[in-house]
């Protein structure tokens, strides 16, 4: 696997009448072709303004970047200029949203939304530009793209109109993909195909993706890698697989706790008590300290460092460390042998 | 469940239709009957643009109903009503909206957005206790104190959505329709959130009408569950039953969609993959409004609608798969 975009301690603020909030704060990571890494995390825990600063979309001010680099084909895209931005969004990497409406111009049909990237990144002709458009609505799934594309967004249901996003975004085979909570908005059913179709996309073009997302059933469906967020910092990152059966940090062991199992319904949920810090006054160490049931003295002055569990997980979390005591995966924290209904 | 239940609600053959132009009607709802019962919370599911928002809303004469009645505690929400009896009316019902950005007013404190019920209702009698009660609200849906001087755009998507529930709450009512309340928050909070109204709903008699998209907390917080597609009510059961035995086949569907959070589960699961959209409401598909993606679709479903049948003591289910006059190929398949 290639590694295509390299973010170092990567730190963004906001300038806010609450103060200087610290978004994101030290955030490190790698995305390599044709893989799915999924940041989940708390609510306001920085997960979009990652993703919005891989595409410099982060209004600035009141944003700043205030450390750190992201690097993409040898290049620092936090040194860019809006100009230089301009030839990278949409071409090399591109972002579909939540809500597709943000994304898609209401007052211009799909069919020119998707050419307009054509002729600017790909020098394509205006009909070759619609004939590739065709193919694009139809490779996602659109039904009678000849007709449906000179359709403007209202026209189109909310499943097709994220398509018709997805098929914008990938109108110029981007290296990367951002999806941020691309599927939230959507009913199940059409989630399913969703989230199949990028998938599939996936393995005909070796786009990387960045899935963010709060559903856990998402990211056991389609993630290869997962880093987990809470107070602007990545908690514990690994596969897949090492974030659901042999997690280590104690945020993910509250995730995963306060899920709802399909197959038990009378418990009640393991929330996590509490809520999450003020980022514009972070605590000094652990970013879960006021809510972590484990939390010692030390957690409260000194942030942990990473440590391996294995070649692929690492997690910041004082438990880890040595010199404290052994604290077993909480029984409510277990995933396996999930019951499948209907 | 036993017989002593009260009705709170009596919801029968309601119908929101919206003129779109001269010549078009969209049915978004069209004809929907169920009860609700005190202290339970009905669960509403369903695909995008099934009418379960309109559904929500008409209940509460957000909407002026096209047909139908809505009975609350015996009296018919949608007959006339003086503007003080609409005033009392709408304080014992409220709702959390599903959309979280739209809902709140950009240029309000949070503060004031959360007192706004307070002050209508002439529920507190000074500032110091107007401020208490605002702070009480915001630690109970997980946010403090700090927060409240702060505007809705300095909140990330899910701290907005915890306002609207404070929102609701302030004004002690009787039964919320909560339009997907938790669909924009994380796990973690989903979990307080849920806990809370649960709690809420023990502590208080509240009745909910919980509309969502999450078919698995759908379960874990209601008694029982409605399935709703294109206007149309699918199934009724209560929720064990529903997921133990769903018998619509978009039910179906829609329980093999969701995707579960278990790696090993999700990479050997067989779904069904429904085919292609939702049909338009302004002109739905004659007989059974699934037959369209359904698997098993028969030539009668075409033209019969099919009606709501009591398959087993208190599971509904609307279709000729289940009606013993047209499904003999069916059964002998099984
Ligand atoms: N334009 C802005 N001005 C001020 N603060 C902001 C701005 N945008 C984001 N923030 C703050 O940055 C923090 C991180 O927000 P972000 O949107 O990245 O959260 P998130 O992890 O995506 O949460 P959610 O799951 O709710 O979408 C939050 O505390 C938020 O209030
Ligand atoms: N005010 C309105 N005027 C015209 N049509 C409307 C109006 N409100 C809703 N509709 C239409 O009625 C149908 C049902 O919409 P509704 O919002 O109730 O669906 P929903 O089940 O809540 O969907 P979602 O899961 O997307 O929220 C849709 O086709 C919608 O476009
Ligand atoms: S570092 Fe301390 S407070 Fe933070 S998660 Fe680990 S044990 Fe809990
Ligand atoms: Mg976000
Ligand atoms: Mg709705």
């Amino acid at each position: 696997m290639s590694k295509i975009l390299e973010v170092n301690d990567l730190s963004v603020s906001f300038d806010t009448y609450g103060g200087d909030v610290k978004a994101v704060r030290g955030v490190t990571f790698e995305l390599n072709e044709k893989e799915t890494l999924a940041i989940v995390g708390e609510s306001g825990s920085g997960k979009s303004v990652t993703a919005q600063s891989l595409m410099r979309l982060i209004p600035m001010p009141p944003g700043k970047f205030v450390n750190g680099s992201i690097i993409f084909k040898g290049q620092d895209l936090t040194e860019k200029s809006e100009k230089q931005m301009e030839a990278i969004r949409g071409k090399e990497i591109s972002m579909i949203f939540q809500d597709p409406m943000t994304s898609l111009n209401p007052t211009m049909t799909i069919g020119k939304q998707i050419s307009e990237s054509l002729i600017k990144h790909q020098n394509m002709s205006k009909k070759d530009a619609h004939e590739r458009g065709i193919e694009l609505l139809k490779l996602v799934g659109i039904p009678t793209p000849e007709k449906r594309i000179n359709q403007y967004p209202h026209e189109y249901s909310g499943g097709m109109r994220q398509r018709a996003m997805i098929a914008i975004a990938l109108a110029c085979n981007p290296k990367i993909l951002i999806a941020d909570e691309p599927t939230t908005a959507l009913d199940v059913t059409i989630q399913a195909q969703i989230m199949d179709l990028m998938k599939e996309l996936q393995e005909k073009t070796g786009t990387a993706i960045l899935l963010i997302t709060h559903d856990l059933g998402v990211v056991a469906n389609a993630a290869h890698r997962v880093a987990v967020m809470y107070g602007g910092k990545i908690v514990e990152t690994g596969d897949v697989d090492e974030i659901f059966y042999n997690p280590q940090h104690p945020y993910t062991w509250g995730l995963l706790g306060s899920m709802p199992k399909l197959d038990n319904r009378d418990e009640e949920l393991q929330a996590i008590p509490g809520s999450p810090p003020d980022l514009a006054d972070p605590p000094k160490g652990c970013p879960f300290v006021t809510r972590c049931p484990f939390a010692m003295k030390v957690c409260e002055n000194r942030m942990p460092e990473y440590t391996d569990v294995s070649n692929t997980q690492k997690a910041a979390c004082w438990l880890l460390d040595e010199r404290a005591p052994k604290v077993e995966i909480p029984e409510s924290a277990r995933v396996g042998g999930t019951k499948v209904h209907g | 469940m036993d017989n002593t239940r009260e009705k709170l609600l009596e919801i029968k053959n309601l119908q929101k239709h919206f003129n779109i132009d001269r010549n078009n009607v969209l049915r978004a709802v069209d004809g929907i009957s169920f009860d609700i019962y005190k202290g339970e919370t009905f669960g509403l599911v369903g695909e995008s643009g099934c009418g379960k928002s309109t559904a929500g809303r008409t209940i509460l004469r957000l909407y002026e109903a096209t047909a139908g009645e809505v009975n609350f505690h015996g009296e018919n929400v949608h007959a006339k009503k003086s503007k003080k009896e609409l005033k009392k009316f709408n304080r014992s019902m409220q709702m959390i909206f599903q959309d979280p950005y739209a809902s709140l007013n950009p240029r309000m404190t949070v503060k004031d957005i959360i007192a706004e019920g307070l002050d209508i209702h002439g529920l507190v009698k000074s500032k110091a206790e107007r401020t208490k009660r605002v702070n009480e609200l915001l630690e109970t849906v997980g946010l403090n104190s700090d927060h409240g001087n702060r505007y809705p755009h300095e909140f990330s998507g899910g701290q907005r959505q915890r306002i609207g529930i404070a929102r609701a709450l302030a004004v002690n009512p009787d039964f919320i329709v909560a339009d997907e309340p938790i669909s924009a928050l994380d796990v973690s909070i989903q979990a307080q959130v849920v806990n809370l109204l649960i709690r809420l709903q023990k502590e208080r008699g509240l009745t909910y009408l919980f509309i969502a998209h999450d078919l698995s907390m759908v379960k874990h917080i209601s008694d029982r569950v409605g399935v709703m597609y294109l206007g149309s009510m699918a199934e009724i059961a209560s929720s064990e039953m529903l997921y133990e035995e769903p018998l619509h086949p978009y039910t179906q569907a829609l329980l093999s969609a969701i995707p579960l959070p278990d790696p090993e589960v999700e990479r050997s699961r067989e779904r069904i993959i429904l085919e292609g959209d939702v049909p338009s409401p302004i002109n739905p598909p004659s007989g059974c409004r699934f037959r369209t993606r359904c698997p098993f679709a028969m030539e009668v479903c075409g033209k019969v609608t099919p009606e709501s049948i009591e398959h087993k003591p208190e599971h509904w289910v609307a279709c000729h798969l289940y009606d013993d006059r047209y499904n003999e190929e069916y059964k002998a398949k099984q």
